[in-house]
C-alpha cells in the first residue's frame, strides 16, 4: 500500500510515537479498499477494519482533545486484550444468556408479511431483551470491561433513554455507581425510562446546553470523563465517538447479526436476500449488518429519520443528507451548516435524533457495501401502529422507521425473498408521546 | 519572523513570561472583541488568544461553551471572526492565536484555513480537538506560511508523545495545566513545577500553560515556572457578566487583564 506521507516531519513523528505514518484521507482509501473488495471479496472489510489509527477508509480515527488520548489509549488496549481472552468472552456469553435473556428469537412476522403483501419477513426481537433493547448487549460487555479494568464508575450518555437504562442496569448488576447524562428535552419525551433509571440508582443528569438532546448529552459525558477517566468507565452507547468505541460497540452488538445468520440457516436454509435495520447511531444495524458483510447477495438498507420531511431541514437523516465532517471525535457524515456548525436536527424518535452517524456506516455508504434511505415522522408512527395491530407487538418508535421502510410501495419484497427487520427495541417507553401523535383518545 | 517567535523571543531576553488572554470573538457583541483586540497590550498582554465560535466544544467548560452559544446565537460566521482580525489591525500590533475546532477546519479544509487565517493577520492556531498524529499531516503546509500549529501537552500524556510534541512544536507549547476540561479553579495542581520544568528541559520552543488559571497569584506561581500564562474563562465570564450588569465589558475586562499581567 502506497500511504502518502506528509513530509519528513509526518514520518519522523509516527517513529517517535509509535504509530504508523499519518496519511491524507482522501477518498483515494476508499476506491483503494473498493478495489481490494471486488479483487477479494469481502473478506477484506470485516477482517481489517478499523485499521490500527481507528479507521474505516477515511472515516473514524481519533479528534479529540489531548486530555482524552491516554483515555482512550488504555481502553483500546484493555479492550484488545479482553477481546482475545476466552474467560472475558464465556463471561459475557453468560450474561449475555442467562441475564439479558439471549438468543432473542427470529420470528416470522406472517400477518405483517401478508399485509406488505410479499415474502417472508423476519423480525428480530431485540425487543425482548432485558431492558427492551438492543443497547444491553453493549453495556454488559462495556460494563464488564470496566470491572476488569478496576474502574469504580460508570457514566453514559442517553437520548431515548435505553442506553442509558442498559448501562443503569448493568452498573447496578455490577455494584457500580452511575451517573447518566440526559438532555431535558428527551427527559420529557422519555419519561419511564428516567425513573426506572432512578430505581436502578442511576443518576440522571439533565443537560440543559444547545438542543438538549443527544449530541449535549455526548458532549457532557465527554467532558466529565476527561477529569474522571482515571477511575470512571465512559459507557458509550452506540457506534460513534473516537476510536476505540465505534470498533467495541460494533464488536459487542454483533452479537445480534451472528444469532440471526444461525436462526436464518436454520428457518430457511439459506441467507435473507435483504436486512433492513433503523439508522441513529448506528449500534444495531451495525450488529446486524456487520456478520453479513462477506456476503454479497445480501442487500443492506440502514433507515434514517426524515423527521418532518428531507426538505423540511428538519430532519436527522444524516447519511442521507449530510456531508464528511467531524463530530464527537471521529470524522464522519454529519448535519452541519456551511461553517461547520452542527445543525439542530429532529426525530419524532428520540434515539435517531442525532447530527452524525457512526464512521463505519459513513464507510458503507460510500463503498456501496450498504444503501440508507430515510422514512418521516408520519410513516414511523403509521408503522408503529401496523406492527402493533398485525402481530400484537408495539415498536420502539426508533425500530417503527425500519419497519416502515417495508411499508412504502416501492420496497415491497418479491414473494419468495427474505427479509430481516431488526426490530432493535420496544415501545414502552414511547407510548405517551405516540398516543400524544397519533391522537388517540383513551 | 512571525509575530509569534518574536515576541516570546524578546519577553525571553527581559527575562518575563508572556501574559495571554483569550475571549470569545463576537461574546458579548463583535464591537467589544474589536474594541478587546485594539487595547489589550496597554493593559499588558503579550498574545492574544481568539476563540472561534462552535456549537459543540468538547474541551470546554460551561463558561467558553455559554459565550460560543451566545455569538452563535447572534448570527455570527465564521468569516465573521477574520474579518474581526483584518479589522483589528493594525491597531492590535501583538499575535494573535486562532482557538479554533477541527470541525470548522475541516468543513473548509486546512489550506483554506491557514490561507484566511495568515490573510486576516492571524499568527498561529491551537486546534484542541486534533492531536498530535493528526496534526503532522499539517506541519509542512502550516510551515510554508510560517503560520505555528500549537500543540498540547498535559500531565497525563505520556513520554513518547510528550518526547515527540516537544521536538516538533513550533510558536509554543500549550501545556494543559490539569485533568479536565477549561474553567476556574480555586488551586493549581501539585505536580504542576515537576512537569514543567521536564518539559521545558526537552524543548527550546517556549512553553505556556492554560487551564484553571484565574488569580494573580496562580498566575505569579505560573509564570516562575512557565514561558506564557494563560488566562480564559475568567475573562470570558467578566466581558458577559459586565455586558449583562449594563457596564462597559472591555473596561471591567482590561482592569482584570492589568492586574493579571502584573502578576505574571
Amino acid at each position: 500500500m502506497n500511504l502518502k506521507r506528509s513530509g519528513d516531519a509526518g514520518a519522523d513523528l509516527a517513529v517517535d510515537i509509535g504509530e504508523a505514518p499519518p496519511y491524507d484521507s482522501g477518498s483515494w482509501s476508499v476506491a483503494f479498499k473498493v478495489s481490494l473488495i471486488r479483487l477479494f471479496g469481502q473478506s477484506i472489510m470485516s477482517a481489517s477494519l478499523p485499521d490500527d489509527r481507528g479507521y474505516f477508509g477515511p472515516y473514524g480515527g481519533r479528534f479529540v482533545p489531548e486530555t482524552l488520548v491516554p483515555a482512550l489509549k488504555q481502553l483500546e488496549e484493555s479492550y484488545l486484550e479482553a477481546r482475545d481472552d476466552q474467560s472475558f468472552q464465556q463471561e459475557l456469553d453468560y450474561y449475555l444468556r442467562q441475564y439479558a435473556g439471549r438468543p432473542s428469537p427470529l420470528y416470522l412476522a406472517e400477518r405483517f408479511s401478508e399485509r406488505v403483501g410479499g415474502g417472508r419477513i423476519y423480525l428480530k426481537r431485540e425487543d425482548l431483551n432485558h431492558t427492551g433493547a438492543h443497547k444491553i448487549n453493549n453495556a454488559l460487555g462495556q460494563a464488564l470491561l470496566a470491572v476488569r479494568m478496576g474502574k469504580k464508575r460508570i457514566i453514559a450518555e442517553t437520548g431515548a433513554g435505553q442506553h442509558g437504562l442498559a448501562a443503569a442496569t448493568a452498573a447496578a448488576m455490577f455494584g457500580l455507581p452511575c451517573e447518566v447524562y440526559m438532555g431535558t428535552e428527551d427527559m420529557r419525551r422519555q419519561r419511564p425510562n428516567v425513573l426506572k433509571m432512578r430505581l436502578l440508582g442511576a443518576r440522571v443528569v439533565p443537560v440543559t446546553g444547545g438542543s438538549r438532546t443527544l449530541k449535549d448529552a455526548c458532549n457532557e459525558a465527554l467532558r466529565d470523563w476527561m477529569s474522571s477517566f482515571e477511575n470512571t468507565h465512559y459507557l458509550l452507547g452506540s457506534v460513534t465517538g473516537p476510536h476505540p468505541f465505534p470498533m467495541m460497540v460494533r464488536d459487542f452488538q454483533t452479537v445480534i447479526g451472528r444469532e440471526t445468520r444461525r436462526q436464518v440457516l436454520d428457518a430457511e436454509g439459506r441467507l435473507p436476500d435483504c436486512l433492513v435495520a433503523c439508522v441513529g447511531g448506528g449500534s444495531n444495524s451495525i450488529g446486524m449488518f456487520y456478520p453479513f458483510l462477506e456476503d454479497e447477495s445480501v442487500r443492506m438498507v440502514g433507515v434514517e429519520a426524515g423527521g418532518y420531511g428531507l426538505d423540511s431541514g428538519r430532519h436527522a437523516a444524516t447519511l442521507v443528507m449530510g456531508k464528511p465532517g467531524v463530530l464527537h471525535g471521529a470524522k464522519t457524515y454529519v448535519l452541519q451548516d456551511e461553517d461547520g456548525q452542527t445543525s439542530v436536527v429532529h426525530s419524532v424518535s428520540a434515539g435517531l435524533d442525532y447530527p452524525g452517524v457512526g464512521p463505519e456506516h459513513s464507510y458503507l455508504k460510500e463503498s456501496g457495501r450498504a444503501e440508507y434511505v430515510s422514512v418521516t415522522d408520519e410513516e414511523a408512527l403509521a408503522a408503529f401502529q401496523t406492527l402493533a395491530l398485525t402481530e400484537g407487538i408495539i415498536p420502539a418508535l426508533e425500530s417503527a422507521h425500519a419497519v416502515a421502510w417495508l411499508l412504502q410501495e416501492e420496497n415491497r419484497p418479491g414473494q419468495d425473498e427474505v427479509t430481516i427487520i431488526c426490530l432493535s427495541g420496544r415501545g414502552e417507553k414511547d407510548l405517551d408521546e405516540a398516543v400524544r401523535l397519533l391522537g388517540i383518545e383513551i | 519572523m512571525n509575530r509569534i517567535d518574536a515576541r516570546f523571543e524578546k519577553l525571553r531576553a527581559a527575562g518575563h513570561a508572556a501574559f495571554i488572554p483569550f475571549f470569545t470573538a463576537g461574546d458579548p457583541d463583535m464591537e467589544t472583541s474589536l474594541r478587546m483586540m485594539q487595547n489589550v497590550e496597554k493593559a499588558g498582554a503579550d498574545v492574544i488568544e481568539l476563540g472561534f465560535p462552535y456549537s459543540d466544544p468538547i474541551a470546554d467548560g460551561p463558561t467558553i461553551q455559554d459565550s460560543y452559544q451566545r455569538a452563535l446565537d447572534k448570527g455570527l460566521r465564521i468569516g465573521d471572526v477574520f474579518d474581526l482580525v483584518a479589522r483589528a489591525r493594525p491597531e492590535c500590533t501583538i499575535p494573535v492565536v486562532a482557538m479554533i475546532s477541527y470541525s470548522l477546519v475541516f468543513r473548509m479544509g486546512m489550506d483554506a484555513f491557514l490561507d484566511r487565517a495568515t490573510g486576516a493577520g492571524i499568527d498561529g492556531a491551537t486546534i484542541p480537538d486534533l492531536p498530535i498524529e493528526e496534526t503532522v499531516q499539517f506541519f509542512d503546509a502550516a510551515k510554508e506560511r510560517d503560520f505555528p500549529l500549537i500543540c498540547f501537552v498535559t500531565p497525563a500524556t505520556e513520554t513518547a508523545r510528550r518526547n515527540a510534541v516537544a521536538r516538533h512544536a513550533r510558536g509554543f507549547i500549550y501545556y494543559i495545566a490539569l485533568r479536565g476540561i477549561t474553567g476556574e479553579r480555586p488551586q493549581l495542581p501539585p505536580d504542576l513545577a515537576e512537569n514543567l520544568s521536564e518539559l521545558k528541559s526537552l524543548t527550546e520552543t517556549p512553553v505556556a500553560v492554560g487551564f484553571g488559571i484565574s488569580r494573580p497569584q496562580q498566575a505569579r506561581i505560573v509564570a516562575g515556572e512557565a514561558d506564557g500564562v494563560i488566562v480564559g474563562s475568567a475573562i470570558v465570564r467578566r466581558l458577559h457578566q459586565a455586558a449583562e450588569e449594563g457596564k462597559d465589558p472591555v473596561e471591567v475586562a482590561l482592569a482584570f487583564i492589568e492586574t493579571m499581567a502584573t502578576a505574571t
